[in-house]
């Protein structure tokens, strides 16, 4: 069915749908489903409760991945003189090798370890007999060969399951080698719920062994670090290009492109900047607590929301040539960006569109389609916490259950001798009085219309329900997702890793995804569903042959 | 440089693999059960496999991969998944309705014990599989073999529905291995035009190469049917196609339903083809038919016309065992020189295959089995080839090395074709030689100096 003649139901009530999604489940499975399918409304003075962070339903075929997925695939892959080491067997390392997208560009070092996929392979008599004696032997042979300055190692399933030590044998490589940093992740698949867990892991790992190893002073007056953007299609390139023209000097990107170095670094950048505050804001809080950083949220999706976030961020500067320079620099790039989704606006207002993606992407995405005066008519997180969804004031209530509990928090204190305020009291209080929000977000919901339904870990069973009774001109999940949607004859964007496409961050970024979308729900390829005969199946005349 | 790191002084690993040349056993055994009409597979295991596994098989068909996992959590690690899978069977058949669901384990559900038989007994016991609808399951340890294991495992689960009637079906089975649905369609044809009745499994075509149309079917029209499948043991033979791939599943037929069987190599060039034609004429009775004989004509046809391009052409080879032991044998009858051949599955028989078949060539060929990329790129920085094949990863080798590069084994992420055109049989020959001769004459036509560029190759 060709999109421009789908005849879409109009009428269709949030809790009709609902209800439709839930009705093939068993009762269980139904009662569980119902507290993560909201209908968003506006209530008074609060935001309504969504279920998140919660077990998946086994034989529901879920999008979410592993604790793994999002630790090594998703923080530490980006990082590219890195040598990460998967402890297990072979499968792991290979899936997580190149598929995510993660741009990488090798500096003038030359060091560059994206290409590659190290892993020990672990065969059956590892399993029997343990694997540290392999794992060991691989660190070292990864050190002979390349000498790096840090080797990371990550632990598959099984390497949790027979009790592999792999931060003692870590440990002792890395006081072997004497110039490599070595360390591990017990980021096991089966941890958490979802690659949320994983993200936590990393970081954690990264604050403990890497962050604080270099006192050296950058260069640079306006000095941030970049949280929560991983490089996708280049996305960190673009918002490095917008960063240099206003003279703000990015210490650290956790993890997009990012050196060891950088990490090293980060504790002497002055604010923290926080793209997906799903998978970082921890680490924001805890560089605020034993260095005395603040962070503040950024959004770097969206034209408008990269000329907000940069105007945030010389604010709290507060220097008069950096507030012009970033005026001027909006200035300069906002014409083209405008000239662009003027175009684009004819053929796409009024379009719908769905996305189901991540912990942050579901909501900045909306942005930018917002920008092409399309409608967001259902939204959800992969792998969100309930705060993603609500707002950071939930945090507090937060109940930790038995999958969450597991997952380490680091204990945080005011480093002795690094700790410094990057303000005084007075100067926060002054900037917060003048409504300058530090350590805030208040999540999607806000952000949706009343009427909307907002979906945690959606299901391909409630993916394709959902097309089918809501027709959305565009979809945007992940791989998984894309093909089953497009069956349909609707386009599908890739959210996660942006097909082939991106930057899709900051201005130019917005560009391209206002041509992309254009191109997608434009295409001419959703008119020919149908053949001639498929259409027409009577036939009501015939050629003249005799 | 892409691979800049990779140093041409080949030094001695015993435990760091990089850059493989396979991968895990779960993700045969879910593409194997694609290949078994309204089959939902199942990973018993974190759900991150199960997602690694979809996403990978979703590059490579750029089609929809339905699979369901047990979904462990740190409590099921411990417990065992049990109570996952029994839940996971009960959802599945009532929101999903798959005739079948083929399930498999993972390295976590091995490590702690899982028996999946058992947990369908138990299934069955409490009601949990409705009237009509099946389960099976295969052992895939992902620290045992590769990928091509998983496969192999998952296809001698199938041969486990077989039934033996007492009365022969007048088939034969053919168990294609791990090849595209454009060549499991092909195999059916050239059984078709031999004259043979047969049974394919798996069959993926019909299922991986789906049209758009608007509508989405989550089991599409083709595949194996479990009437066939229980059909196998009533068979008058089995020809297995590929050692690694399919031996298994056509010896326990052989042992438990007495369906004799033949393991031949997959049919990849000439010789393979040959073989496999004359293994189908022989167990049907029945003379091959001329349209056959043109096809094979038509192959040695297009290698004696462009011989001249292919004498002597050095090629590094990866992939995986039954795949490079014909391709290997199909280079060396066209008078290529492979050079370099890798696989990362294990097995000493594939390193004595490629010598066998190697050992008039007048050099020694590297091989090894159980090895990767990393070696295969090192070989060739010490001994230059003309040509790489292999799969996606190649492109990295290819353009460092600046080398003509034919993609073909899995995956492939970045091209597309190889799930409509096949590349076993005659017609399969053809292909493979038009992409050989095309990477080969691209290169010609880039390198020749203006005064020797040519118009006619």
């Amino acid at each position: 069915m060709a999109t421009a003649t789908k005849k879409k139901l109009v009428n269709w009530e949030p809790t009709d749908v609902k209800e439709e999604l839930l009705k093939i489940y068993p009762p269980k499975v139904a009662r569980k489903r119902a507290k993560q399918i909201l209908v968003n409304e506006a209530l008074e003075n609060e935001t309504p409760e969504i279920q998140a962070n919660v077990r998946t339903i086994p034989g529901i075929i879920t999008m979410r991945g592993c604790t793994y997925a999002g630790c090594k695939g998703v923080i530490m892959g980006p990082t590219r003189d890195i040598v990460n080491l998967v402890h297990g067997p072979i499968g792991c390392s290979f899936y997580a090798w190149l598929t995510r997208r993660n741009q990488t560009d090798a500096g003038p070092d030359g060091e560059n370890y994206m290409t590659y996929c190290f892993s020990t392979d672990m065969q059956d008599s590892d399993i029997i007999f343990g694997g540290e004696k392999k794992l060991a032997k691989a660190i070292q042979e990864a050190y002979d060969l390349f000498h790096p300055k840090s080797i990371a190692v990550f632990a598959t399933c099984p390497v949790g399951l027979i009790g592999d030590d792999i931060h003692t044998v870590t440990k002792q490589m890395k006081e072997k080698f004497g110039d490599c940093n070595v360390y591990a992740f017990s980021c096991e698949g089966y941890k958490g719920v979802s690659q949320s867990a994983g993200h936590h892991i990393a970081n954690n790992q990264v604050f403990r062994h890497i962050v604080g190893e270099n006192d050296e002073v950058k260069p640079g007056k306006y000095k941030i670090n970049l949280l929560g953007e991983y490089n996708i299609g280049g996305d960190g390139f673009e918002i490095d290009r917008i960063f240099k023209k206003c003279g703000i000097t990015n210490i650290a990107t956790f993890s997009g492109n990012s050196t060891y170095d950088q990490f090293a670094s980060a504790h002497t950048a002055d604010l923290n900047a926080v793209m997906c505050h799903r998978s970082i804001n921890y680490v924001a809080d805890m560089l605020e607590t034993k260095y005395g950083i603040p962070w503040i949220k950024v959004n770097f999706i969206g034209a408008n929301a990269t000329a907000k976030s940069l105007r945030k961020i010389a604010e709290y500067f507060g220097d008069k040539k950096l507030i012009n320079t970033v005026e001027k620099v909006i200035a300069e790039e906002m014409p083209d960006v405008e000239a662009v989704s003027d175009e684009v606006r004819t053929r796409t207002a009024g379009k719908t569109a769905m996305m189901f993606v991540g912990g942050s992407r579901a909501h900045h995405y909306q942005e930018l389609f917002s920008e092409m005066g399309m409608k967001t008519i259902s939204a959800g997180y992969e792998f969100a916490h309930r705060d993603d969804y609500e707002g950071r004031h939930v945090i507090p209530n937060l109940k930790v259950d038995a999958d969450s509990r597991n997952i380490e928090e680091i204990e945080v204190e005011p480093d002795e001798t690094r700790f410094k305020p990057r303000k005084s009291d007075q100067q926060m209080q002054a900037l917060e009085k003048a409504g300058f929000k530090f350590k805030d977000y208040e999540g999607l919901l806000p952000d949706m219309d009343t009427g909307t339904l907002v979906i945690d870990d959606l299901n391909q069973y409630e993916a394709e329900k959902l097309v089918e009774l809501m027709q959305p001109d565009i979809f945007c999940a992940g791989i998984k997702e894309k093909y089953s949607i497009q069956k349909l004859g609707v386009p599908m964007k890739q959210l996660h890793s942006y097909d082939s496409g991106g930057p899709y961050a900051g201005f130019k970024g917005a560009v391209n995804f206002y041509r992309e979308i254009d191109r997608l729900v434009n295409s001419k390829v959703w008119s020919y569903m149908k053949a001639p005969w498929q259409k027409n199946p009577q036939l009501s005349a015939s050629y003249n042959w005799e | 440089m892409l691979l800049r790191h990779t140093p041409k002084e080949i030094t001695e690993r015993s435990a760091l693999t990089i850059n493989p040349a396979k991968t895990c056993q779960p993700i045969g055994a879910m593409y194997a059960a694609l290949g078994i009409h309204g089959c939902l597979p199942h990973s018993h295991g974190s759900q991150g496999c199960c997602a690694y596994h979809r996403s990978t098989l979703t590059r490579h068909y750029k089609e929809p991969i339905s699979a369901a996992t047990s979904s462990f959590t740190e409590g099921a690690s411990v417990f065992g998944g049990q109570a996952n899978m029994m839940q996971a069977i009960n959802n599945i058949f009532t929101v999903y309705d798959p005739e079948i669901i083929a399930a498999h384990t993972t390295c976590l559900s091995e490590t702690i014990g899982d028996d999946l038989k058992q947990i369908k007994k138990k299934a069955e016991a409490e009601g949990k599989i409705p009237e009509g609808k099946h389960m099976i399951s295969a052992s895939t340890p992902s620290y045992v073999g590769s990928h091509v294991t998983g496969f192999s495992n998952m296809v001698k689960s199938m041969a486990e529905l077989a039934e033996s009637t007492g009365k022969k079906n007048g088939k034969v089975n053919i168990i294609p291995g791990w090849v595209e649905p454009a060549d499991m369609e092909e195999l059916k044809r050239i059984a078709g035009l031999v004259g043979i009745k047969h049974i394919l499994f798996p069959d993926t075509s019909g299922v991986l190469d789906g049209p758009l149309s608007g509508e989405y079917k989550m089991f599409p029209d083709g595949g194996t049917t479990i009437a066939e499948l229980k059909s196998t043991g009533d068979s008058l033979g089995t020809l297995a196609l590929g050692e690694w791939c399919s031996a298994d599943a056509a010896r326990y037929l052989d042992t438990q339903h007495k369906v004799p069987c033949s393991i031949l190599d997959m049919p990849f060039g000439l010789m393979a083809t040959d073989r496999f034609i004359d293994a189908l004429r022989t167990v049907a009775g029945t003379t091959v038919p001329d349209t056959i004989a043109v096809e094979r004509g038509q192959l040695v046809d297009m290698i004696s016309d462009m011989h001249q391009y292919l004498y002597h052409k050095k090629v590094a080879l990866v992939g995986d065992p039954d795949q490079l032991i014909a391709m290997t044998e199909f280079l060396v009858s066209i008078d290529m020189q492979p050079m370099h051949i890798v696989t990362g599955t294990p097995g000493k028989k594939f390193e004595k295959r490629i010598k066998e078949i190697t050992k008039d060539m007048g050099y020694d060929v590297n091989v090894k089995a159980k090895s990767d990329l990393f070696l295969l790129h090192q070989w060739i920085k010490n001994d230059p080839v003309d040509l790489i094949i292999g799969n996606t990863y190649c492109k990295y080798i290819a353009r460092d090395e600046d080398l003509p590069y034919v993609r073909w084994g899995f995956p492939i992420l970045d091209r597309q074709g190889h799930q409509y055109f096949p590349t076993v049989g005659y017609k399969g020959g053809l292909r493979l030689l038009e992409k050989i001769l095309g990477a080969l004459l691209d290169r010609k036509d880039r390198d020749d100096p203006e005064e020797r560029f040519e118009l006619v190759l």
